[in-house]
């Protein structure tokens, strides 16, 4: 087996079209647990830890540009305010040692159902940027990125880039169940930001289907419901009647399977439940935020 | 392939080594630095934790390679010759020290949390040491070590936290 360590960027690409086999590590949380219980010899390992300028993150143009690299401490640390869904999610992420380590780059990468970071990037309309030497630069917006279990839309010799988020204009909520309140895999996951300025719901479902998915019924009974009662400019309280269909139309959405973490039935409850309460603490600090985001 | 690092301060050098494997083994078995725990080898148990460039890790998830011209820091390098941290002293007195197996990773975390958090509250205590798992002890007695180190390096502003 092979260690290629680029320290650049285009060198990375080079070495990733040269060896499309070669599997990419950045903090090993998934990487090395498949190496150390020999489920995997990859014939060779692309350490991205060197690479310049991969654990970066800017606002430049608008959204977030964060790149692949970037660890969840630090989306906590450094991006609560721009990005509450994800620092949530983030918080959530295993142990301090796992956040230390792991990133947003390596949870797209492994394109996991249960990955944390998905349910909010696909509630906040985030867009994956890939790159390959031959082709150069692809944006994939996030409903597109995630193709089947563990599987997802990159190119044998694309490597992820960054990620690309708006910027929180409104309320961001993300709620999890597991067995305790730290290194869990959720057993169901739900992420949902308020775009007051479009007058809609963004929804994102974890550990619930085949892939990380959104809520379409859901997110359209909701901008309807919450326009047709002009909720967006009264501010008034959530009718919970409003919360609760929404929560019936995520869990809908959902095709889980039983498996060790928790049957299929339950993890539809868990997403109704999950969906609605997310719903009213949002709706809640959309209402005290007045003059703010909103 | 070849690594070099440095781990508690002093230069080590590690030959023959498989890029597949990890620091913890690097350390383990190839630089004669047993202190750090093997058992999860997943990143769930917490017993292998190091500072990798001063930041806490699970050793058994971090490459070997990776950790090429890396500034590492084990439990071994927390006490100073017969003389121990003031954490690990509160471990031994508190009895927070059972098997003794989660013990190195737990001291690590610890020591993470008090660098940052030099009064931590009992709810940071518990978050800080969410990712290291100990079967003996029921926790109450690591928390007891926690709360009584916390309070024995507040109390000497002038010491520094060391390790």
């Amino acid at each position: 087996m092979d260690f290629l360590q680029p320290g650049t960027w285009s060198d990375a690409l080079a070495a990733k079209a040269e060896r499309p086999a070669a599997v990419p590590i950045a903090g090993g949380t998934d990487v090395m647990v498949e190496m150390n219980f020999d489920r995997h010899r990859p014939e060779a390992l692309l350490d991205l830890t060197r690479v310049e300028g991969l654990a970066a993150w800017d606002t430049d143009d608008g959204p977030v540009r964060l790149g692949a690299g970037v660890t969840y401490s630090r989306v906590i640390t450094e991006l609560g305010d721009r990005l509450p869904g994800l620092a949530m999610a983030s918080r959530t992420v295993g142990s301090p040692q796992i956040r230390n380590r792991g990133t947003v780059g390596g949870n797209l990468g492994s394109a996991s159902p249960a990955g944390d970071a998905h349910p909010v990037l696909l509630a906040t309309d985030a867009v994956v940027e890939v790159e390959s030497a031959a082709n150069g630069v692809r944006h994939i917006s996030i409903g597109d990125f995630f193709t089947g279990v563990k599987r997802n839309a990159l190119a044998p010799d694309e490597l992820i880039a960054a990620v690309r988020l708006p910027a929180a204009s409104g309320p961001q909520q993300y709620a999890k169940i597991g067995t305790r309140n730290a290194m869990v895999i959720a057993v169901a996951a739900f992420g949902l930001a308020l775009h007051p300025a479009e007058r809609r719901v963004g929804t994102g479902i974890g550990s619930a289907a085949p892939t990380p998915r959104r809520a379409p019924a859901a997110e359209q009974y909701a901008a309807t419901a919450l326009d047709e009662a002009n909720l967006w400019d009264s501010r008034d309280p959530l009718p919970p009647s409003i919360a609760t269909r929404f929560g019936d139309l995520v869990a809908e959405a959902a095709a889980p399977i039983d498996d060790v973490r928790g049957t299929a039935r339950y993890r539809v409850h868990c997403l109704s439940v999950l969906a609605r309460r997310t719903l009213l603490w949002a709706w809640a600090e959309y209402r005290r935020d007045e003059t703010g985001k909103g | 392939m070849r690594v070099s690092c440095t781990v508690n301060g002093e230069s080590h050098e590690a030959d023959d080594v498989w890029p597949g494997e990890s620091l913890l083994y690097v350390l383990r078995e190839r630089m004669g630095l047993p202190g750090s725990k093997n058992a999860c080898e997943q990143g769930e148990c917490g017993s292998c934790t190091v500072y990798l460039d001063g930041v806490a890790v699970c050793a058994c998830l971090v490459a070997a390679g990776q950790a090429q011209d890396s500034d590492v820091f084990t439990v071994e390098g927390l006490a100073e010759g017969e003389l121990l941290h003031p954490l690990q002293q509160a471990f031994v007195e508190t009895g927070a020290v059972q098997c003794g197996f989660c013990t190195p990773g737990l001291l690590l975390a610890a020591h993470d949390l008090l660098r940052s958090r030099p009064r931590p509250s009992d709810v940071e205590i518990r978050e800080a040491l969410a990712g290291n798992l100990c079967r003996c002890t029921g926790y109450g007695q690591i928390l007891d070590a926690v709360r009584l180190a916390a309070e024995r390096l507040a109390d000497r502003p002038s010491t520094q936290l060391g390790g």
